[in-house]
């Protein structure tokens, strides 16, 4: 498999410091970026789509890392539901990631990795960097912001932060808030790379494997709350692998413990542990309504945007209450928003499957 | 598609510019028709989700809610103009519902199937059955339209309410017919109320 340092990567340096909700500055933040279709001569046709935790800015195009197709290839590209023959579609690596932007492997002022010395960044500082790439872009309003997940929590805090800067909203499975359960399973997947040995205190880059065991068993706790208990059990029941019986011993018996063993040990091949504490740290400080003197309804008052919102009815991590508040939000500043709770039985992850009902709430909005 | 002769009315009674709320809109073709025709830019309320994708899918501004309970989010006034078109039948409680429609709404516009229509009258009487009809066409056990209503009993309800009537506007087969009788004669009615 490629490493990161093999690939060439389009790539933006901002031209200044960028401000973070911590009180510090990240210099000399690049943020790697990828574009589908063409602009117009107006530039009233961008889209400017957020990825999720685990996600990066190859949306619609082969993965150079892992060789697999973009993770929203289905709903990105030409004639499809985010159709790149009208839109041009914008996707960049958030800052604290690891597939070429600035982030905690990233080389520090000292040249030697930033490690933990990464100042911890928040929602808002990544869609602040994404921002000021859109000045470097030349991009003043957008046709629209979408986003899934932590993509989606990006796109209320750039509604909420930039409201004159973009003309839609469509956010999907998503919440304006992480809660206590949400920062449980992050911290159980922290503390598991933070446990592992190889970890050295974030300071495994020069030759060290990395916490490979950490950072699986992070993914393995994770992965489970993307799915619902009935897809868990249409896909594995108790079903055993590859063997007539139970073997007496702690080996992977059941196909789910296979399933998620491959799932952690394959994502530590293309992640970077640092990254995944610095991102999942992010996405526990969001509460979009604290940013705005603890009303949400606040947060919203100043855009002009449409909204759509949508939920799953068998995601459990981001749950259609959690929407319905953003919701109620929107409605109590008389925001033009839409909102459905769509039926699907994969759970969180549903908003990177096969949804067709998705498909055409997405289309109809954009259009 | 044209539209049905009590939606055809509301939306010629709605002038352009106003801020609509659309309760019960199901797939949007009245909030459609609004926009289309004069440029309004309506929101909507429905309950099912497969009309609101439809809804949504047309470009409009439609969120999945239930109006018993929804309603009450929106600030007062939020809204020029609420729509309650073929919904109140369907509601928990119409009385509450008719309040907070002029609560979220300045003017409400409100289309309900009439049930003292002189069909109604003669299918009961003939049959000793709940009277299936063409807009009310389904079994009693199951319908969504659990509080029938005829003119007379809605207007005595917003007579109580202290709700003022506007106009009224009233329809049998498809078509409006003048307001003599129309307790009998309506198979329809739109009322304009406000407070």
């Amino acid at each position: 498999m490629a490493t990161l340092s093999d690939l060439s990567l389009n790539r933006l340096a901002l031209p200044a410091p960028l401000p973070l909700d911590s009180g510090r500055e990240l210099p000399g933040v690049e943020l790697a970026y990828e574009t589908y279709g063409e602009l117009a001569a107006d530039k009233s046709n961008a889209i400017l789509l957020f990825h999720a935790l685990t996600m990066d800015q190859f949306v619609a195009s082969e993965n150079p890392l892992t060789g697999k197709p973009g993770w929203w290839h289905a709903s990105v590209g030409p004639g499809k539901v985010i159709d790149t023959d009208r839109f041009f579609v914008i996707c960049a690596n958030v800052i604290g990631g690891c597939m070429g932007s600035t982030g905690p492997s990233s080389p520090g002022p000292e040249g030697k990795p930033w490690g933990m010395d990464f100042p911890v960044i928040t929602i808002r500082d990544m869609v602040r960097a994404q921002v000021a790439m859109l000045d470097q872009l030349g991009i003043g309003r957008l046709h629209a912001v979408v986003g899934g997940s932590m993509g989606g929590m990006q796109a209320l805090s750039f509604a909420a932060n930039y409201p004159d800067r973009t003309g839609r909203v469509l956010a999907i499975a998503t919440t304006a808030r992480h809660s206590a359960q949400n920062i449980a399973f992050h911290e159980v997947g922290r503390q598991a790379i933070m446990a592992d040995p190889e970890w050295q205190g974030g300071a495994y880059y020069d030759g060290g494997k990395g916490p490979e065991k950490g950072l699986s068993v992070a993914r393995m706790a994770a992965h489970i709350t993307y799915l619902s208990e009935a897809g868990l059990t249409e896909k594995f029941g108790r079903r055993l692998q590859d063997r007539a019986s139970k073997t007496f011993g702690f080996d992977a018996d059941f196909q789910i413990e296979s399933y998620l063993r491959y799932q952690g040990l394959s994502f530590t091949n293309r992640f970077d542990a640092n990254s995944y504490l610095y991102i999942t740290r992010a996405m526990d400080y969001f509460d979009l309504a604290e940013e705005h003197g603890g009303m949400l309804a606040d947060a919203f008052r100043k855009s002009d945007a449409r909204f759509c919102l949508i939920s799953f009815d068998t995601d459990w991590l981001y749950t259609t209450a959690d929407m319905r508040e953003v919701v109620h939000a929107l409605n109590a500043v008389a925001a033009p928003v839409s909102f459905v709770e769509l039926s699907a039985p994969f759970g969180h992850d549903s908003f990177l499957l096969d949804v067709p009902a998705l498909d055409r709430v997405m289309k109809g909005f954009l259009e | 598609m044209t539209l049905r002769a009590d939606l055809a009315k509301i939306a010629e009674l709605v002038p352009a510019g106003v801020r609509v709320l659309d309760v019960g809109c199901g797939d949007g073709e009245l909030m459609a028709e609004m926009r289309d025709a004069k440029g309004i830019d309506a929101r909507g309320m429905e309950i099912d989700a497969a009309e609101v994708e439809r809804a949504v899918a047309r470009g409009l501004s439609v969120m999945q809610g239930d109006a018993n309970r929804d309603l009450a989010d929106y600030p007062d006034q939020a809204f020029d103009v609420a729509i309650l078109s073929q919904t109140l039948q369907t509601a928990e409680r119409p009385d509450w519902l008719l309040d907070q429609l002029l609560r979220v709404g300045k003017v409400a516009f409100v289309s309900f199937p009439n049930f003292a229509y002189w069909r109604m009258r003669l299918s009961l009487l003939w049959t000793g059955r709940m009277p299936n009809s063409r807009h009310l066409p389904a079994n009693w056990y199951e319908t969504a339209n659990i509080h029938h209503t005829t003119i007379f009993d809605f207007l005595e309800l917003v007579g109580e309410r202290g709700i003022r009537v506007e106009g009224s506007w009233f329809f049998a087969a498809g078509r409006e017919i003048g307001g003599a009788n129309a307790n009998w004669r309506a198979e329809h009615a739109v009322f304009q109320l406000s407070r």
